[in-house]
This record gives structure tokens, sequence and C-alpha cells, in this order.
């Protein structure tokens, strides 16, 4: 039995109902937009472009999909419309890139493993190491959890609330206390107490917040004094709803932190989700799980496959 | 990734030059650019669409005047109809009813009970009131202790229902104990919800009815995307919200949702949380609003900066000394301690245009300046005014007083010097000579 694998479970499915409301209006504008044209022209992909601009894709990498589209149509000379989604399904996994990791299992696992949650503020990383915590606790595992935001008020008390609800240690402080202190005796109790998985949870920070970003830094290299290749995974959360600022953060927080993973969260509204695909085209960091509402096992391992997959499923 | 927009404005406004007069053709390049920003900046493809063929009308035919540029003056078109699209009425919140109930609303994490205690803290110190803090949020964990811990910093009640699972009575409790304790505004903090829970929409409505707000809030992250118009369209549509809030305004979002929230719902904004301290609230400025989302830098506050430090007097000095080469490391100490005095050195720099994306990646804090300061202080008179006297053994002297060492004094005299050799070249009139020098220094 796979570490992750409990993800996989009835997945799609709930990849496909998070999603629906991405789906729906995503597709039925690509169905507006080659209905009665029989050709793949100009028209047709100015309102592709206007589609996946409303998608949050962004327009440097919406326009380098477009670009490959054209290219395609005209190399392969064949325009039938009926090939749009298609093409376009292939040219977003394209930009997508490799396979995730996430979806095959890493070969050696670390025990304990320790995982660092970066974010902006209120994007649901305290929320998404609740659901983590009980995923693994599904998956038989020990888990600690580190209460390392020690800022914003009653943000301690919140984890303590997911540890008991997932069945998982915690190690905090006060509010106000050193942070990275935090990260250090949670690591060092981990070992003592042979935790399988932790799960650092750190204060929400503006990326340009110089001060703060360096907090972070140290955070992550206090870790290594207790296990030199710690921590072996940090996931950076983003909000679906965020724009074209996301990409910055994606920047700036690899810089500090090497982000190894995204976790895209509230995947269930009416955000699209797109700039995951402007991320990948630029910094090939890949998206690992995806939250798709409020319950504690609304967070799924991301796959590009079938994320692309469920944009398109009616097709 | 952000280009910036003055810089691409230039280029595309190349085609404008020597043309008297604004047409359709040489303005649609121009305007690409502009929508392009836009978009970057998150403004709504359709919001961006709708607002370049204004701008196109009201340009096209526009006599360019012989003082300004074409650039410039479409420039001015832009932002200014930028500006008059976020404006329009400013309405003040309203604190009529007795008591005045205030109702947040918006999406998880958008960061409502942040907002709710700097609002109390607002209304508390600037509008001499009594608020009380209502904890309605029965959904987050820690939710009701976040704003307990908050209340208590400002010295603000909290009213909580421990137990009470239902959000609508809670807010109903909470006006008979606001009146009890003569407290005359309630500001009632609610769960986060996405627009399409109907569930939770229905309750927030049910929640609108039981107290009779006087000002319904929409608070809102300025980091949102191109969905702003759909969340904001559905919150009005269920609400009808009197006034926006933009929060997380002080990371370095360009804040297009602005746009888009006041071209779909027409409500004004009004404030925007510009920090993590509980009185970073701001009221909103139109047109500052206007030069971000264009990435044009905030010039007209650094002027205004600028203005309010600036010694005349000691500027011509300056200017007399400059043009005989007397620029000593004194009056480099003058100049850092007035830049110092105009307060945080990478604010002052982001706001001018083009100096945010250079300056991303440098680490300017105060701080930076110190080491500049100690080391000329560890300076005795004579070598301040004659750098030259300054050999090896005075350099090993400077950098054990002033606490650096040999090679940071080393790179100060050299930067010194690069400096004076510019400005002679400037005052000289020399400029084309001196941007070069400029350019072969980054």
């Amino acid at each position: 039995m796979g570490l992750l694998s409990f993800l996989t479970r009835e997945k799609k499915e709930k990849l496909n109902e998070g999603l629906s409301k991405t789906r729906e209006s995503f597709f039925s504008k690509l169905v507006r937009i080659i209905s009665g044209k029989p050709k793949i022209d100009d028209d047709v992909l100015a309102e592709l472009e206007e589609t996946l601009i409303l998608s949050d894709v962004g327009v440097n990498t919406t326009l380098k999909i477009i670009e490959r589209m054209k290219k395609r149509v005209s190399d392969e000379k064949n325009s039938d419309t009926s090939r749009l989604i298609e093409i376009l399904k292939e040219e977003i996994v394209f930009v997508l890139g490799e396979d995730n990791q996430a979806e095959s299992e890493p070969a050696v696992y670390s025990n304990p493993h320790v995982i660092m949650i970066v974010g902006v503020n209120g994007v649901g990383k305290t929320t998404t190491i609740g659901k983590l915590a009980y995923n693994f606790k599904q998956e038989g595992k020990k888990i600690m959890l580190g209460a390392a935001d020690t800022f914003r008020a009653a943000a301690i008390e919140q984890l303590k609330v997911w540890a008991q609800r997932a069945g998982a240690d915690i190690v905090s402080r006060q509010m106000g206390a050193d942070p990275a202190s935090v990260a250090f005796d949670t690591v060092q109790s981990a070992v003592a107490h042979k935790s399988n998985i932790v799960l650092i949870d750190t204060a929400g920070r503006l990326h340009n917040k110089v001060n703060l970003m360096n907090e972070l830094s140290k955070v992550r290299r206090v870790m290594e004094k207790v296990i030199p290749s710690a921590p072996h995974e940090v996931l950076l959360v983003l909000d679906a709803s965020t724009g074209q600022n996301a990409i910055e953060q994606a920047r700036q927080f690899t810089k500090v932190t090497h982000v190894t993973g995204i976790v895209l969260t509230k995947l269930d509204g009416t955000a699209k989700g797109g700039v995951v695909i402007a991320i990948a085209d630029e910094f090939k960091i890949p998206v690992k799980y995806i939250g798709v509402g409020e319950k504690m096992d609304d967070l799924q391992v991301f796959s590009k496959n079938e994320f692309v997959d469920s944009l398109f499923q009616s097709a | 990734m952000f280009e910036n927009l003055s810089d691409k404005l230039e280029r595309a406004f190349k085609i404008l030059k020597g043309q008297g007069r604004i047409t359709d053709v040489n303005v649609s390049e121009t305007l690409k650019e502009v929508r392009k920003a836009l978009l970057d900046a998150d403004v709504n493809y359709k919001v961006a669409k709708t607002f370049t063929d204004t701008v196109k009308e009201k340009a096209i035919g526009q006599k360019v005047l012989t003082a300004v540029s074409p650039s410039q003056t479409l420039v001015k078109i832009v932002r200014d109809e930028l500006a008059s699209l976020m404006g329009g009425q400013k309405t003040e919140i309203n604190l009529s009813g007795n008591p005045t109930v205030i109702l947040m609303s918006g999406l998880q994490g958008s960061g409502k009970t942040t907002l709710s205690a700097k609002l109390a803290n607002f209304l508390k110190t600037k509008k001499v009131k009594q608020p009380l803090l209502v904890a309605c949020d029965v959904y987050r964990p820690a939710a009701i202790e976040q704003l307990k811990i908050l209340g208590e910093q400002i010295g603000v009640p909290v009213f909580s229902d421990e137990g009470n699972t239902n959000p609508v009575d809670i807010a109903k409790k909470s006006i008979a104990f606001a009146k009890e304790n003569n407290c005359n505004v309630l500001i009632i903090d609610t769960a986060g919800r996405l627009a399409v829970d109907e569930e939770m929409m229905n309750e927030i409505s049910r929640i609108r009815d039981a107290v009779s707000p006087q000002e319904i809030l929409f608070v809102v992250d300025a980091m949102t995307g191109q969905d702003a118009v759909n969340t904001a369209k559905a919150f009005n549509d269920r609400l009808n919200f009197d006034g926006v809030v933009l929060t997380k305004l002080d990371g370095d979002t360009r804040g297009g949702a602005a746009i888009s929230i006041k071209s779909v719902v027409n409500k004004p904004i009004k404030f925007v949380g510009t920090g993590e301290k509980i009185d970073a609230l701001d009221i909103f400025y139109p047109e500052r609003m206007a030069d971000r989302i264009l990435g044009m830098g905030d010039i007209v506050t650094l002027v205004e900066k600028a203005q309010e430090q600036f010694d005349e007097k000691k500027a011509a000095e300056l200017q007399k000394k400059i043009s005989k080469d007397q620029f000593t490391f004194s009056d480099f100490l003058d100049q850092l301690r007035q830049v110092k005095k105009m307060g945080n050195v990478k604010d002052l720099m982001s706001m001018i245009p083009g100096a945010g994306k250079a300056l991303k990646d440098v680490d300017i804090d105060n701080d930076s300046f110190k080491h500049i300061e100690a080391i000329i202080l560890a300076m005795t008179e004579k070598e301040r005014t004659n750098p030259s006297l300054i050999n090896g053994s005075r350099r090993k002297r400077i950098a054990d007083g002033s606490g650096t060492s040999v090679q940071e004094v080393n790179r100060l005299m050299k930067q010194f010097d690069d400096m004076r050799k510019m400005m002679k070249m400037v005052s000289s009139g020399n400029m084309r000579q001196a941007m070069r020098n400029m350019q072969g220094m980054r």
C-alpha cells in the first residue's frame, strides 16, 4: 500500500465534482466558440485567447499556447474545428510538462519525512495541514504537527483543533515565540517519538516582505540541524482565485525556501485555477495537491491528465 | 514577469512621435500594450477591452499640443479614464444607526477577521465610537478565539456565544448585548463563503435580514484574478452590499481586481488594508490606484513626500558645490540623512516609475545605509572634505572605527568617486555620457 495511494480513492469523482464549475463555464464557452464555424481561423483563436485569459492562464502563456496551436493547424494543414478541443488539451498538457512525481511514489521516504508549508496570508495553509494530517493518518502514519505560525492570533489554537480531529501529535509554544525554535523542537520531538510525517505550519506572509521571508529561510535552515536532509518537501499553498500575482509568489517563495510543490486550494469555487498552467510554464514547479472542498478528505493528489481531462470531459 | 508599462508605452509611443494628431492607426499599437498591461494586472478581460475602446474613442482626433508629446497626451487620457472609472462618488462609511450595524462578507481567506479588528480600531480612535466586535464565524476552527485576541489587543469588547452554532441567532443576540453595554457600532465578522455555496449564501442573507445593517462591506483580496467579477457580482446580487474593502494591498500585486469589481457592481471602494499591523487601514485613492495598476509608480506621493522634506536652500548650495566638483563626504552624509527622513527607503524607491521592478531582488532596508553612515562618521573632518587623503592605513583605521571591513571602505570610496564624476557630468550638461555611465554601473 503506497503512502499516498489513499488519495487516489474515488479521486476522479471528487475532482470532477470540484472542478465542475470550472468545466462548465470553460467548456460551454468552447462549444459556443466552435459552433457554426467549420474552420479554426483567427476569430476562433481570438475567442479561445479570451477564454484562456479569463481562466487566469495569463497573457504570456495564453499567447504561447495560441501560437503553438496556430502553427500546428498550418503545419498539419487541417483546420477542422472538431479538432480544436483535442489540440488545446494536448497543448495544455504539454505546458504542464513532466508527469508529477506525486503521481508515482517517491522512491525513499525519510523517517520522519518533514514537510514545510508556506504561502501568503489567507490561502489555506493551516486547513491544508489539517487535511494532509488526516490523510496520512488514514494511511496509518504517525503524524507530528509543528505550530510555527506564532504570529496570527489564534493560529496555534486552530492547528490544535486540526491535530485533535486528525489524531496527530502537536508541538506548540505561546503566541509570539520564535517560529524557528518551534520548528526545531518539532523535528527533534518527531525523531524522539518516532513519527513518520512532520508537518510544519508557518505564518502567512506577503512575498515582498524581505524580513519575513528571511525569517522563513531561517525556519528552513534550523530543521537541517536536526536532520540534514530536512525539510524533504516544501509545499507552497496558492489560492485558486489568485490572479497573476501567484506567479510572483511562486518565484519569491522558491527563492527562499526551495519550493518542491504547489497545493492549489479553493478549487471548489468559481475560480478557474488556470494560473497553475502559467506557473508550470514559467517555473516547472509541479502541482501536488488540490483542495476541492471544506471537508477533511477534500484534498487530492493533482494529476495533470485528470485535471485537463476533467476540464474537457464533456468533449 | 511584469515588464514595466511605462517602458513598453515608450516603445509603442515611438510610432506616435512626430504626428500631430492621434489617429486610429497610430493609437492601436499603443492601446494593445495598455490592454496587455491591464490583463497582467488582473483586470478582467472584458473590462479591459471596454476600457481601451473607450480610451480610443476619446483619444482619436485629439490634437496633440506642441508642449507635450502625443505619448504624454495618451498616457494622461488612459490614467484619467482609469481613475474616473475607480473613483466616482466618494462615500464615507455610514454610521447613522443607533446602534450602527456593519456586516462583513467575503470569500475564505480574504481577511475579514483582521479587517473587522482594524475597522473597530479605526472607529474607536478616529471616530470616537464604542465598537463591539461580533464573532459569527462558527465554522473555522479558532476563528472566535482569533477575534477575541484581536479585540483584547485594541481594547474593544467581543461578543461571542460559545457553543451556539447558529450565526443568525448570535447576530440577533449581539444587538441586545450592544445596547446593554453602551456600544454604538457593531461589526459582525462572518465565516468565509464561496459565492456558489447556496446554503452559506442563504445564511448570510438571513443574518442581514435579522440585523438590518447600515453598512454591508464586501472584503476582497487585492490579488484576486479574473474571477473577481463573478464573486463580486454574486455577493452583490445576494446582499446588495454598500462598499468594498481591498485587503493585502501591501503586497506587490497590481490590484486590477479593483477596477473589475468597480465596473461590475459600481460600489465604492471604501478602505484598503495595507499591512499586518492593526492600524494598517487606509482610505482609497483612485488616482494612486490607477498608477499602480498601470505600473507607473506612485510618483505623486513621492513628489509630495520630497516636497515636505526638501530644503531648498541646501539644495542650491549643493548644486553649486557639484558644479565646482567640491562634493564631499560630508555632503554625501547630509544627502543620506535627508533621504532617510523621507521614510522607508524601499517604499520610496518603489514609487519611482520603473524602479519597482529593478529593486525587486534587492534588499534595501533602512539599515543598508547604516554601514555607509558609520564609515563616513569614522572619517576625520579633513578626510571627509579631501577623500584623496585616505590611504591604506587610514582605510584600515576607518574600517576598524566603523566596525566594517577594508573592502567595504574601498567599495564606498569607489562608489563615491563614480558618483562625483557622474554628478559633474550631469551638471555640466553632458547628460548622455552620464546615462551611459549609469548603465555601465548596473
